[in-house]
């Protein structure tokens, strides 16, 4: 769906370092900092089939991506880029208090 | 109900003990029936109006309740904010479905989902989901939306009250709770124990009548329209737990143990800050264990440096000037941490357990460490390792939290590196003691009496065997007591030996003078000592 320059597709990989992997509070700290982004944002776990709403609360737990694995983001929109970049930082730096 | 007769009596399991007397208020009976649905665009609008009123309620109850409740609210409002959820359910509306009934279903669906995932953290959130569920249909139904109003001193009777439910009642006339279902192990209960309010719990069926209760936290008993002689016992039961009480504060009040002629310092131990609020516990020589493990249960992630330093300062600030001994995590063995410990050993108790985990799991150390190394400039703290085998260990522990602190101090944040000291619970540790620099030692009795008695503690068939007063366990004992007396190292005793007055005349016998005990055990061991003291038996 390329269309005009809205249409370009950032993506990024980050390995979720936190303990008990993408449980309620990291999941509610993502979702709050996706909506942020007018984008259109997607994640998963790498090499599961489906793609996921990185702004639904419910279908990121239901993700039950596990300490360790690697998460990769994509995004389409005016501010993909940074949004991929926000996230990616959200994650690796282990979902400090304060974000999102 | 029969004018004149004795109202029925109901037993329970103790959840939180104390006694309550007053109206019986019964909540969530039913739950107020049916609803007539209207149009499609009515049901859309309904669903709407309730969400944001739940979204409100919940938000309301996270600021005033603060803390641990806050977070556990934060992911019902996220999944009330969840578009792709709610989209579903208002699509559901669109084909035909009343808003609860469509509500329901999909909140239904996702319980389910939850409760059948092999991970625990997960499952444990469905009684969120529940709990959010409930509230949205309630308002639906037109049967809820204003805190519950509780008569003062009302005795509240549900099936089983979530969180949210008994944090919205005003429990400041006093009151109790009594479920029919439920558990002594819920959220719940930790509320109720912490609040004071009496709780009984697993009291099964009850007829659905009852003007007046007597509710009994400490005998689990819920007395219905009792008789005035059933109200005269009930009246007299709690006046004889508050003399008990009283009596076990005079013995306390007391200046020191001591026992010929020596000062003898009684500590307590905590599982958790809530037990500061036990009455007896201000009577204490200091803190002799703070366990840590509390802060790994019942979340969805690890805590974090800050959740750990509001834990450790709240009990400094607690104790002032007196001694805080904090043991840092005691994860592996019987208390597996998913995300944490080892899944998969043959045989845990001898396996990747206490300072070994910690060890092994540097990064989630160090965040204790810096929460433990910044709470130290806060009162008298010292830190100890649980389940220390060779001195290589304690100097690899000490030389992380030295780093840490440097860091720290580095960065212009207030630390210091508290005393170090270790548990003695491996038998090596025991028979090497003099090989440890350690500021103090602290015997945990339970795992060393398994470990040179070869008996898991968790196996009632070994029950006999498993004698904390056999001669080699007393033995080792002697030795680390000994060796701390010749050292000038303070050497405490934390285990469940310490609050048996039937162990303590051995304690003092093997040189101990210094025991921790659980707070509701102090009075008893303190009148022990003071016993042994004046030539009398343990009695």
């Amino acid at each position: 769906m390329l269309d005009k320059a809205d249409g370009q597709i950032f993506t990024g990989n980050v390995r979720l370092v936190h303990a008990v992997g993408m449980h309620a509070r990291p999941a509610v700290k993502l979702t709050k900092l996706a909506k942020k982004f007018e984008a259109q944002i997607s994640v998963r776990v790498a090499g599961a089939p489906e793609w996921i709403n990185a702004k639904s609360v419910a279908k990121i737990m239901a993700m039950r991506a596990a300490h360790g694995s690697t998460i990769e983001i994509k995004a389409s929109g005016s501010d993909a880029e940074a949004a991929v970049a926000a996230l990616v930082d959200l994650v690796a730096s282990d979902f400090p208090d304060g974000a999102g | 109900m029969q004018g004149g007769a004795a109202g029925s009596a109901y037993r329970g399991r103790t959840a939180s003990i104390g006694f309550a007397h007053g109206p019986l208020v019964r909540v969530d009976a039913g739950g107020g029936g049916e609803r007539v649905a209207g149009t499609l665009v009515e049901e859309a609008l309904a669903l709407r109006k309730a969400i944001d009123l739940a979204s409100g309620q919940i938000a309301d109850l996270a600021a005033s309740a603060g803390g641990e409740a806050a977070q556990i609210l934060e992911f019902q409002v996220a999944l009330l904010e969840d578009e792709d959820l709610i989209e579903a359910i208002f699509a559901s509306i669109g084909e035909g479905r009343p808003a609860d009934v469509a509500w329901r279903s999909t909140l239904d669906g996702q319980i389910a989902e939850y409760n059948s995932a092999a991970d625990e953290y997960l499952q444990a959130r469905s009684s969120d989901l529940a709990d959010l569920r409930d509230r949205v249909v309630h308002i639906l139904r037109g049967d809820e939306g204003e805190p519950l109003k509780i008569p003062s001193g009302g005795v509240v009777c549900a099936d089983d009250l979530p969180p949210s439910r008994f944090l919205e009642i005003d429990w400041s006339g006093g009151g109790g709770l009594a479920l029919l279902h439920g558990s002594p192990t819920s959220h719940v209960a930790m509320l109720a124990r912490a609040r004071g309010i009496p709780m009984v719990v697993q009291l099964g069926a009850i007829p659905d009548a009852g003007a007046t209760a007597l509710l009994d936290g400490e005998g689990a008993t819920l007395e219905l329209d009792p008789s005035a002689e059933q109200v005269r016992v009930f009246e007299k039961r709690r006046e004889s737990h508050r003399k008990s009480r009283a009596s076990a504060r005079a013995i306390l009040r007391r200046p020191t143990a001591s026992w010929r002629g020596e000062r003898i310092k009684l500590l307590i131990n905590i599982q958790r800050v809530d037990d500061l609020d036990d009455a007896d516990a201000q009577y204490a020589d200091g803190i002799g264990l703070m366990r840590t493990e509390f802060l790994l249960a019942g979340r969805s992630d690890l805590p974090d440096e800050d959740t750990q330093f509001q834990a450790y300062d709240a009990v400094l600030r607690w104790a002032g000037a007196r001694p805080v001994t904090i043991r840092t995590f005691d994860a592996g063995g019987d208390k597996p941490v998913p995300g944490f410990t080892f899944d998969g050993e043959a045989n845990p108790f001898l396996g990747v357990r206490g300072l070994r985990l910690c060890l092994a799991r540097p990064e989630i150390f160090a965040v204790q460490l810096r929460a433990l190394a910044r709470a130290a400039v806060r009162g008298n703290l010292k830190v100890m390792f649980p389940m220390v085998t060779s001195a290589d260990e304690l100097e690899a522990g000490r030389k992380l939290f030295a780093d840490i602190v440097q860091r720290l101090q580095a960065d212009g944040i207030a630390a210091m590196l508290p005393e170090l000291g270790i548990m003695v619970e491996v038998p090596a540790a025991a028979l090497a003691i003099s090989s440890f620099k350690a500021s103090f030692f602290s015997i945990g009795s339970n795992d060393l009496a398994q470990y040179v008695l070869a008996c898991d503690r968790s196996n009632g068939a070994l029950a006999p065997l498993m004698d904390p007063l056999h001669p080699a366990v007393l033995e080792l004992i002697a030795r680390t007591a000994e060796h701390g007396r010749r050292a000038g190292v303070s050497v405490s005793l934390c285990g469940d030996m310490a609050g048996d007055p039937r162990c303590v005349p051995a304690l003092l016998n093997c040189g101990l003078r210094e025991l921790s005990v659980n707070a509701s055990a102090l009075a008893q061991i303190k009148q022990t000592i003071d016993r042994l003291s004046s030539g009398g038996s343990v009695g």
